[in-house]
């Protein structure tokens, strides 16, 4: 039973990963940058439910919505105001602009809500789901988690797969020249893949803060950096590979803290990461390209 | 013993044969061309030659020592030096460093020897500089040592590329349409150059080319590819009024 | 991201005398930075918070110059350099510790910790080059910063003693199984306590002086040359006989031993050694990333220069309390646009041509 229940948080945890992972796919899809202060947009996201709900008593589901419509505005203000103007410049230029988004969007935290923890209460209201005769309980949290990514996840895949601006959205990550010509709207669909992926993040702070209530303005970093692992994990660019990949890195980080060490458990997923990448350079379900002599 | 020799080379890419059967010797000194419409596989057996694609069947020898399988480093090593269709030069070092790039392997001193600035390191750069100068007099790039590769205008940068091959000290130069992008009087002296590195350098050439003029023109002998497969072969004249050649080129 | 990192170089870049000159001229800054600041120093013109600055710049330095040998020099973005600094610390304070009560002199001791930190880091840069460098791009990214993560967390669960039977290595101080009067030399968590304080600013500035000319004189000879050209065209490289993995692996080798004595500098800095996101992590690997691309790829005195004023910017940012690291991002943010963002490069091009045509006006007219 311990095994089960650790799996089931796993697959929360990776989850929460996926949805994060998905932010960073699309946009290194569309853009072709390492968006570094995508872990950050999560802490944002985190405390605007933390201030709606905690501190003004609102409505948890109302300080979601309020949290996801912050989030996708601030996610293309960053776009428009810091990438933009680096479209056509140098890639290393851009990931260290969006370093330095990060460290804004960090410090601008710290400054408003102070560098202690805050304790953060569940948005989720669902009661602990009791089965096997009363051998596993899964939180409601897990259960809510679970059920909105893989709503959301396919909700992406529909999208991207079947509506017109998904269609666009796929085009321009494929080729901007040609999608241009064929009268798609780059900045549009640039900014519209930043706007899903900010969107995205903000319903990822506030699950992850709601099975892990500590807050803190560095509370997006690791998060962050892990759900970076797994888009690379899974393929970069490719939507199913975050998927994939996320919740394949929370099972196995919740495995390895369950079962060999909680202080290892950053260095094994990173170790699997590392094994996987030299077994398949472009990750589990990334495109091999091959350079033409 | 011939330089090169190519027996029944060929490489499969996903269910396409993108040459096959590929024969082909030349004598020591030999100018030969290789020519064929675009997609013919005339770069792919460049890129089999010097290690690029690994051959699906077939092999090449070098002087009698079989080449299969090694490496792009090894293969040059071994004594085939080559240029690209599209230009590969170092662009952000200077047209000198590009050229002592090329006696890497044949000049030495080692990486502490570098870094500690002893005694070897002053006499091999020394050799290095007098050696590139040389190399690059006889292409009309002693100018511009100290320009950066990528501001040099086309022409010379194709010339650059040949000469850092050159540098190698290549017994087989391997030429991927040298004149692409020249006007007919660079031609006409590029095709001096080659006649001329061929003389003096003890060199056999091998080149790919879209321009009859240069390739009837200093070509001895030529074969014709056309979709991965030999068309034709033999002198060049003869070559060319071939009818089946004419076909390939200019449709029915 | 997709494509290699390709270094605009300094436009113009001439035969031998020019690059040793200026190389010359790098040297000349760093020594009289020295200078002045050593005498403010000595004739107690320099605040304490300042004094306390300088050694820490000076391994910010080595660390940029060493990563640029990667980033700028070789072509491959690494997220994980501050690792290599991990190993070199901690590999140099537990050889201090451990050799306290040996005879010896502190400096020979010094000496030979950075000797070993350098070796241990140099080891670890190989065994983690060989699989990274067969990776490009993003992929080599991820990876190095991963190994980078890797090895902070290793050291945070390590716990090694030392008793009349010899070293004892756990994961755990229980299972450690140590006599009663054995030393614990690393604690977990807690790192290494009781490094002689060996560093100092003259220290500091002589390992910033032998990193310049190992990686400057590097870059000026063969091996240099053959690692720039891997980074110019990888193909082209191979075409003309140069052994890419060697030197790839070559640059990042060197890089990892030199970071290893940033990090022994740094250890023996500090009475207490632990590692964490922000000295050992990523974060720092990206903080020395930031130099280096602020001073420019493949320039060495940018290196040096962006390290120093990056460093001390938080510091001098003081008088604005809180603000200081807010203001940092924000100088980041908009120095990179300015830098590269087509709008202002548009406008620099075209105020550089103005300057240059009007210059050949007033020749003319001179004329």
């Amino acid at each position: 039973m311990k095994f089960l229940s650790q799996l089931i948080s796993g697959i929360s945890l990776g989850s929460i990963y996926a949805l994060i992972a998905l932010g960073y796919t699309m946009v290194y899809g569309i853009a072709k940058m390492l968006n570094f202060a995508h872990g950050d947009v999560i802490m944002v996201g985190a405390f605007v439910v933390y201030t709606a709900c905690v501190k003004g008593g609102m409505n948890p589901a109302l300080g979601v919505l309020i949290a996801i419509a912050f989030c996708t505005v601030l996610g293309v203000v960053i776009e428009r105001l810091a990438y933009k103007p680096l479209r056509q410049a140098a890639s290393l230029a851009v990931l260290i602009t969006a370093i330095g988004v990060s460290y804004f969007l960090q410090n601008m935290a710290l400054l408003i809500f102070g560098s202690d923890t805050k304790q953060f209460s569940s948005v989720v209201s669902l009661k602990p789901i009791t089965l096997a005769g009363g051998s596993l309980t899964i939180s409601g949290e897990i259960v809510t988690t679970i059920i909105v990514s893989v709503v959301i996840m396919i909700a992406l895949t529909l999208f991207v797969n079947k509506t017109k601006p998904g269609k666009a959205m796929r085009a321009v990550s494929e080729d901007k020249g040609a999608a241009q010509l064929m009268g798609i709207n780059v900045n549009g669909m640039i900014s519209l893949t930043f706007a899903i992926g900010s969107a995205l993040a903000a319903i990822a702070g506030a699950l992850m803060c709601s099975t892990y209530p500590a807050l803190s303005p560095y509370a997006g970093a690791m998060p962050g950096i892990k759900a970076f692992v797994a888009a690379v994990f899974g393929g970069i660019g490719s939507i199913p590979g975050a998927m994939v990949g996320g919740v394949l890195l929370g099972v196995i980080e919740n495995l390895s803290k369950g079962y060999i060490s909680s202080q290892l458990s950053d260095a094994i997923v990173f170790g699997v990461l590392i094994i996987v990448l030299l077994v398949k350079p472009t990750g589990i379900m990334g495109k091999k390209i091959n350079e033409k002599v | 013993m011939s330089l090169l020799e190519v027996k029944n080379l060929g490489i499969v890419f996903g269910g396409l044969h993108a040459v096959e059967d590929f024969n082909l010797t030349l004598e020591k000194g030999e100018l030969y061309g290789l020519i064929g419409p675009n997609g013919a596989g005339k770069t792919t057996v460049f890129n089999l030659l010097t290690g690029v694609y690994k051959p699906t069947t077939g092999t090449f020898f070098l002087d009698g020592k079989e080449l299969k399988g090694k490496k792009p480093a090894e293969i040059n090593k071994a004594g085939i030096a080559r240029t690209f269709q599209n230009i590969r030069l170092f662009s952000n070092l200077s047209v000198l460093d590009n050229v002592k790039l090329g006696l890497h392997n044949g000049m030495k001193y080692s990486t502490f020897e570098g870094i500690v600035r002893l005694p070897r390191y002053f006499s091999t750069e020394r050799k290095m500089n007098e050696r590139a100068h040389a190399l690059l007099k006889v292409f009309e790039l002693d100018d511009d040592v100290d320009t950066l590769a990528s501001n040099l205008p086309y022409g010379k940068q194709r010339k650059l590329e040949i000469a850092r091959a050159m540098a190698t000290e290549p017994k087989l130069l391997l030429l991927d349409e040298p004149a692409a992008g020249m006007n007919p009087n660079e031609t006409k002296e590029l095709m001096q150059t080659i006649r001329f590195v061929r003389d003096n350098f003890d060199l056999t050439v091998l080149l790919i080319e879209h321009d009859m003029s240069l390739v009837s023109g200093i070509c001895e002998n030529i074969t014709v590819l056309n979709f991965g497969t030999e068309l034709a072969k033999g002198p060049t004249a003869e070559v060319l009024k071939n009818p089946e050649v004419i076909k390939a080129y200019l449709g029915d | 991201m997709a494509k290699k990192v390709n270094s605009p170089l300094e436009k113009k870049k001439s035969g031998v005398r020019s690059v040793t000159k200026k190389n010359f001229v790098t040297y000349l800054i760093v020594i009289v930075f020295y200078a002045v600041f050593q005498t403010l120093t000595a004739t107690g013109h320099l605040k304490n918070a300042y004094q306390s600055l300088l050694v820490p710049i000076c391994y910010s330095v080595v660390m940029a110059v060493s990563l640029n040998l990667v980033v700028g020099v070789l072509g491959e973005l690494s997220l994980g350099h501050a690792g290599f600094m991990c190993v070199g610390a901690y590999c140099g304070a537990f050889f201090s510790v451990i050799t306290k009560d040996v005879l010896m002199t502190d400096w020979l001791r010094f000496v030979l910790a950075m000797l070993i930190g350098a070796a241990v880091a140099a080891l670890a840069g190989v065994i983690i080059g060989i699989p990274v460098l067969r990776l490009k791009g993003d992929y080599l990214a991820i990876v190095t910063l991963a190994f980078g993560e890797i090895i902070k967390t290793v050291v945070n669960v390590l716990y090694i003693g030392k008793d009349a039977s010899g070293f004892h290595i756990a994961m755990s101080t229980k299972n450690l199984d140590m006599a009663e009067d054995g030393l614990l030399i690393l604690n977990g968590p807690q790192g290494i306590t009781g490094t002689p304080k060996s560093s100092n600013f003259t220290i500091g500035f002589i390992l910033v002086m032998l990193t310049l000319l190992i990686v400057t004189n590097l870059m000026d000879s063969r091996t240099g040359r053959a690692i720039m050209s891997i980074r110019d065209n990888r193909i082209a490289a191979e075409s003309i006989g140069i052994d890419v993995t060697k030197y790839k692996l070559m640059a990042f080798v060197i890089a990892a031993a030199i970071a290893g004595c940033a990090g022994v500098l740094y250890a023996h800095n500090l009475n207490a050694l632990t590692a964490n996101t922000n000295n050992f992590g990523y974060n720092m690997s990206i903080m020395i990333l930031v130099y280096v691309v602020l001073g420019g790829l493949g320039s060495v005195r940018g290196s040096v220069i962006a390290a120093t004023i990056l460093y001390a910017l938080p510091e001098l940012f003081r008088g604005v309390g809180q603000y200081r690291m807010l203001l940092y991002a924000i100088v980041l943010i908009v120095m990179m646009i300015v830098n590269n963002g087509a709008f202002f490069v548009q406008m620099k091009e075209k105020a550089l041509y103005n300057i240059r045509s009007g210059k050949k006006n007033n020749a003319k007219e001179a004329a």
